[in-house]
């Protein structure tokens, strides 16, 4: 609530409320018989210093009527959204509470009375209840239930889903009790703000109704009766048809702004955005010429945070290089920074960034993805999402061969099924006019790696190949990729939270660690030769077929740091049996020896991995 | 003696002509004080067991039974850990208040059965005054455990609660399930998809593949003498996980009884 005040927007609409609703109470107390006085003297007088707005028909102060109107105005409004949040609130909520046939049944009700018109609704009740400020009220409250209705519904829908509330339901808790404590404060915030603006339309809707006739009768008025009675002489006396009718807008207003304000101030707020001035680029040092991947001080920052924090490595001709790491330690973001699909707020610098001997750092943006769509291919985790599941599997890779090889539309296609028959796939010609969904996980993902061969590439980068596919199919995916560095000669860079695939699969393994490279060494060395204490201790903790079953797993104590918390020594040192104060002071630097590298003041004092637990 | 036993389990989703059959004729026991693995893919149909022993999802056919007994879910005898330890806990309600929710109504003295059960996780007492986000995934993992042991359950049963945890802290969450349930004598029925997990904390294991059980017995037995073609595919895959194998015809994984 502070938060919201804070804004400029939040507290301009709170005071605004504050006014209408302090009016709306006092008004009527204290100048009821003062614009209920009738002035026969003055009958329909225009605007001057005594009568602001004017006087009506019977001689009262037009002024003093529209603050006393607030009063009814903004009770009615308030009353009328009260009333449908209510209903909608027991329409919505409902299904958790009746069970699955009786919620169904609600459910498609309110659905139903969602698709009327609200207006509509309102009039055809003001006809049933009759003409009046009861009619009117019922009316508008049953014409925002169902949308409100359908809102809760929407909401309560998802939080039910999640496992805390079945977790609660498996833990006993009743129905009714369910509701009120898991599934309603999780859904209140955006249902408050609903409630702001939805009052604030009612106020706007008694306003229409009674300017109509429907709503509020004589010898009670509110708003909308007063524009309707100035609006008769507004030739004339213009200023008592605009005094009602500004006093609808700004009330309107109020309710609709303070929605918005709390709305804006439930989002999660992102921090300012703190843009670091490129460091000056120093002249690019000596290239490695058999290297197809060249990075240097590679840095991925976003707003507030910068997740890789100083990454250097090289990836020579048919290499397959291992990266991995937990969690937040910046092996994807690095992997997506080497491919350019760092989107906007993202931030990539480096020292050096050479593909295939190109500088990708700057230059032509065209020409790096025309380099990059053929050079390149990219693998990602969730063969699902990466393609477009309303698009054939073969058009969609030969869109690649048309986009980057200037193929025609048959070449394409041709080379689109000759490089699904590359991947293993049986009967590429009819898979080819298949979609997506009628692909398996492995074959997807397999479908996947051919759209990477449609060109030729020099580097296959793999985020997660494996992840969301089960173990058996793992296999051939990873197979596969060894059978294409085979064939064609093409780099892999793979990155794993999985330390026994990337062991098996790649040439060399590089370890991240809050974003940078802990880490770099021979693959086959990983188990005997591991030097930094992460490393050794991530080897140790996880269970393999052949762990001990009678001996408790080592353990890493504490989490892994925060990229936005990493703190000015080594990120692992707070972790660390072997830490002392060097460790905690300055961060060790990737030392290179013997084509290993490690970024460790302590490397190779034995750690007493047992006994951490 | 606790034991709960599925028999003859079937489990269908979708109406009659749509139904996809998730679990089918499923039979597995959880003996007393034991610990059974169960190993399968994404979409064997283990969740699904899972979630029908608490009665989170209807059975079509067959039953699950406690000592004998069909499960009363009044009583809470089966508890259940939950894979995600972000969405397993309600983001409003304080460690302490997630915790007190699953103590039996008949309890008395909740705040202490409360300092207990952290205890029981090693998580500090001063814990239940947090909130979830304020907690590591490790922790929050302890706090689902808390939170089953809580409603002093016969029989636990953990749905892939390592997966979605680090590498880092998957190893205290194992070490903890195995010395609770050494401490408490507990009866567990442990699922994930990693066989090398299943085989570290499980005295059985049973196998389930496209809904049913395909092997089950003692661990040791299942481990070394594997029976069933697809189990040894597992173990091949598990002890080797990018080795050498042959595509079968179809392209697909084709164990033998596909």
């Amino acid at each position: 609530m502070k938060r919201i005040l804070r804004t400029p927007l939040g507290a301009t609409a709170a005071a605004l409320l504050l006014a209408v609703l302090a009016l709306a109470v006092v008004a009527p107390l204290v100048w009821t018989d003062r614009a209920n006085a009738i002035d026969t003297a003055q009958i329909m007088h225009g605007s001057s210093a005594a009568h602001w707005l004017g006087t009506d028909a019977l001689g009262r102060d037009v002024f003093l009527r529209v603050l006393v109107a607030t009063g009814i105005s903004v009770w009615l409004a308030l009353l009328a959204t009260g009333l449908g949040v209510l209903i909608g609130l027991l329409l919505g909520a409902a299904p958790v509470v009746l069970g699955r046939r009786a919620g169904r049944f609600v459910t498609a009700v309110v659905n139903i009375a969602v698709a009327f018109p609200g207006l509509l609704l309102a009039l055809f009740f003001a006809v049933v209840f009759g003409v009046g400020a009861t009619g009117a009220l019922l009316a508008i409250g049953l014409a925002v239930a169902p949308g409100f209705a359908r809102l809760t519904q929407t909401l309560v829908a998802k939080v039910s889903g999640l496992d805390y509330v079945a977790a609660a339901r498996v833990a006993g808790v009743g129905r009714i009790r369910l509701l009120f404590r898991h599934i309603l404060p999780n859904v209140a915030e955006p249902l408050v703000v609903n409630a702001a603006i939805a009052a604030g339309s009612a106020l706007l809707a008694f306003a229409g109704l009674s300017f109509l006739g429907l709503g509020v009768q004589p010898p009670s008025y509110d708003w909308g009766r007063l524009l309707g009675e100035g609006l008769q002489a507004i030739y004339l006396r213009p200023a008592a048809a605009l005094g009602p009718g500004a006093a609808v807008v700004i009330a309107g207003l109020a309710f609709h702004l303070f929605g918005e304000a709390l709305a804006k101030g439930f989002t999660r707020h992102t921090p300012p955005v703190r843009v670091r001035r490129a460091e000056p680029v120093p002249a690019v040092g000596a290239t490695n010429d058999d290297a197809v991947l060249v990075v240097e001080d590679l840095r991925v920052g976003f707003p507030g945070v910068t997740p890789v924090r100083g990454v250097s490595f090289s990836v020579g001709k048919g290499e397959a290089v291992g990266i991995v790491g937990e969690s937040g330690s910046g092996k994807s973001l690095t992997a997506l920074a080497v491919a350019r699909l760092i989107e906007h707020p993202g931030r990539v610098e480096a020292r050096q960034l050479t593909f295939q001997g190109r500088d990708l750092r700057n230059g032509n943006a065209r020409r790096h993805r025309h380099l990059l769509g053929t050079s390149l291919a990219m693998v990602f985790q969730d063969p699902m999402t990466s393609f477009n599941p309303a698009m054939r599997i073969g058009r969609q890779l030969a869109e690649v061969a048309e986009q980057h090889q200037g193929s025609t539309r048959k070449q394409a296609w041709q080379r689109a099924v000759d490089r699904l028959r590359a991947v293993r796939i049986p009967d590429p010609h009819r898979r080819a006019r298949q979609y997506p969904h009628e692909f398996s996980g492995g074959m997807r993902q397999r479908a996947m790696i051919g759209m990477g061969l449609m060109g030729k590439p020099a580097l296959i980068i793999a985020d997660e190949p494996t992840t969301a596919l089960d173990v058996t199919v793992q296999r051939q995916v990873l197979r596969l990729l060894a059978s294409i560095r085979e064939d064609d000669g093409a780099a892999l860079l793979l990155i794993s939270h999985d330390i026994a695939i990337v062991s098996q699969v790649c040439d060399r393994v590089l370890v991240m660690y809050a974003g940078r490279i802990v880490e770099d060494l021979p693959a086959d060395e990983l188990y005997t030769a591991a030097r930094h204490p992460y490393t050794r201790a991530l080897l140790a903790a996880v269970p393999d077929m052949t762990t001990d079953r009678d001996r408790p797993l080592a353990v890493i104590p504490g989490r892994p740091v925060d990229a936005a918390q990493a703190p000015p020594g080594c990120a692992y040192a707070p972790r660390c049996p072997l830490a002392d104060k060097r460790c905690i002071d300055t961060a060790p630097p990737l030392r290179d020896g013997d084509g290993r590298r490690v970024a460790c003041w302590n490397a190779d004092v034995p750690v007493p991995v047992g006994e951490q637990a | 003696m606790t034991e709960l036993a599925f028999e003859d389990v079937t489990v269908r989703f979708g109406t009659r002509r749509h139904a996809t059959t998730a679990v089918d004729g499923v039979s597995l026991t959880v003996p007393h004080g034991k610990i059974v693995g169960l190993v399968g893919e994404s979409g064997s149909g283990k969740s699904t067991l899972a979630r029908a022993a608490v009665g989170l999802v209807p059975v079509d056919s067959g039953r699950i039974v406690l000592n004998g007994h069909p499960i009363d879910p009044r009583t809470h005898n089966v508890q259940m850990v939950f894979q995600d330890p972000q969405s397993a806990l309600d983001p409003r309600m304080s460690i302490g208040e997630s915790v007190a929710e699953a103590i039996p109504r008949r309890a008395r003295n909740r705040r202490a059965r409360v300092a207990e059960v952290l205890d029981l996780v090693d998580l500090p007492v001063d814990c239940g005054r947090l909130y979830p986000a304020q907690l590591s995934g490790g922790q929050r993992q302890r706090v689902g455990l808390a939170r089953a042991l809580a409603g002093e359950p016969e029989v636990v049963i953990a749905d892939e609660i390592t997966s979605a945890l680090d590498v880092s802290i998957q190893g205290t969450v194992l070490n903890l399930v195995r010395d609770l349930q050494r401490r408490m004598r507990l009866s567990l029925l442990f699922i994930s998809h990693d066989l090398a997990v299943v085989r570290y904390v499980s005295d059985f294991i049973a196998v389930m593949y496209r809904g049913r059980i395909v092997e089950h017995g003692p661990a040791g037995q299942v481990l070394t003498d594997p029976q069933d073609p697809y189990t040894r595919e597992l173990l091949a895959a598990a002890a080797d996980p990018a080795g050498q194998l042959d595509l079968g015809e179809n392209g697909d994984t084709t164990p033998a009884h596909r």
